[in-house]
């Protein structure tokens, strides 16, 4: 939150290829079964489903081919600042799928990554696609774990695989998808590789299909669990309809600032009730390309 | 040795963070924590803030942030 927390500047190798930026709607069209692109146009929808990941993991792109919107892309990180809402139609489930800004933490955000953790904590997505860079997997699982602390409704989007195999990187995803609980699904965005496999991993976990288990990177002493618990059920019956109470309860627990502020002037409660009503009101606006 | 210190293109792996709470978190989420190689990229003309490569991604950290970060020099040079 505070502004004088470092960022990362840019993708490293940097290499911007010729076609950044051009968004997927104009990319080559490919068949996928069962696909049927909502843009704008998402009504009531069944699922909702939020696109998170590091900066610069191809968020927007992922976006983009499953909506047919565009969304604008870019090769540097912070391409998206608020975020975008489309949809799309697929086995008769109607989905509104929402692009968030990148993050690289749930827990020490910038002010950019504030709306996005937002989201993830308290908007309640029926489904969580993390989308990770397969160059720089090792940095990225750092979200990954962080978000299978608050759900374990989640698919891991293997992106940018083309990439990694120029720089000659092959990843075993059934074994990762082993170790992280869920479902991992590799593949190009930009080429629109890999979207119909996406789709049905998601649709698997939106229906409860698959039976994920996140992995747990937090194994808390029996005192600080009571003191967690016993948190959470004050915070749940302050504010009633809170996701995500035990997570607040931690941060509440390791004496975070800006969680006590949200609780102590209720605001904890203003995030729980915008979302709440957006779920509700199911407007169909956002989507476009600035 | 710490971090301020390492010369252009110097290479080290991070032994130690000083830093605490919400400031340690952040650079534990940037990639930075123990046993990480770092790599000092590009150096602003006073020296700070100075970029470092930190696992694939390139990170701006004022001089007393890298003050408070330990390293190991390694020998390796260049990418
Ligand atoms: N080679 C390759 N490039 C991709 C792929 N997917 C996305 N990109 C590129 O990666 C860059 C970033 O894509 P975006 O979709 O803007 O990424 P984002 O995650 O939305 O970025 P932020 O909103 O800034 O966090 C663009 O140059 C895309 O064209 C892919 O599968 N392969
Ligand atoms: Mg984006």
């Amino acid at each position: 939150m505070s502004a004088d927390l470092p960022m990362p500047i840019s993708r490293a190798a940097g290499a911007v290829d010729a076609s950044a930026g051009r968004a997927c709607g104009s990319c080559a069209v490919f068949n996928v079964a069962n696909l049927e692109k909502l843009g704008v146009h998402t009504g009531d929808s069944d699922f909702v489903i939020a696109l998170a990941g590091n900066p610069n993991t191809g968020k927007s792109t992922v976006f983009n081919a499953l909506t047919g919107l565009r969304q604008h892309v870019g090769n540097w990180p912070g391409t998206t600042v608020v975020r975008a809402e489309g949809g799309y139609r697929h086995q008769g489930d109607a989905y509104k799928v929402i692009d968030l800004p990148g993050t690289y933490s749930l827990l020490s955000t910038s002010s950019d990554e504030h709306a996005a953790c937002d989201f993830l904590l308290f908007g309640d997505p029926d489904v969580t696609v993390v989308v990770v860079d397969a160059t720089r997997l090792e940095r990225n699982l750092n979200l990954v774990l962080q978000i299978l602390q608050i759900t374990d409704r989640v698919v891991v989007a293997l992106n940018l695989m083309d990439e990694a195999g120029r720089h000659g990187i092959t990843i075993d995803t059934r074994h990762l998808s082993r170790e992280l609980g869920v479902p991992v699904t590799p593949m190009s965005a930009r080429r629109g590789d890999g979207v119909p496999d996406l789709l049905e991993a998601v649709a698997q976990v939106a229906h409860g299909r698959t039976a994920t288990k996140a992995r747990s990177t937090q194994k808390l002493g029996p005192a600080v669990e009571r003191a967690v618990q016993t948190l959470a059920g004050q915070l749940t019956s302050e504010f009633p309809g809170l996701a995500n109470s035990r997570w607040v309860a931690l941060r509440l627990l390791e004496g975070d600032e800006n969680t006590e502020r949200a609780v102590r002037d209720g605001s904890l409660g203003d995030v729980e009730r915008q979302h709440t009503a957006r779920q509700r009101a199911f407007a169909t606006q956002g989507g476009s390309a600035p | 040795m710490t971090l301020d210190e390492l010369p252009l293109d110097g290479q080290a792996t991070v032994t130690s963070l000083d830093s605490s709470g919400v400031e340690r978190r952040r650079l534990m989420d940037l990639g930075l924590l123990p046993g990480i190689v770092v790599r000092a990229e590009m150096k602003s003309p006073l020296g700070d803030p100075t970029a470092y490569l930190v696992r694939g991604s390139v990170i701006v950290l004022r001089r007393s942030q890298a003050q408070g970060i330990h390293i190991e020099r390694s020998a390796g040079r260049g990418r």
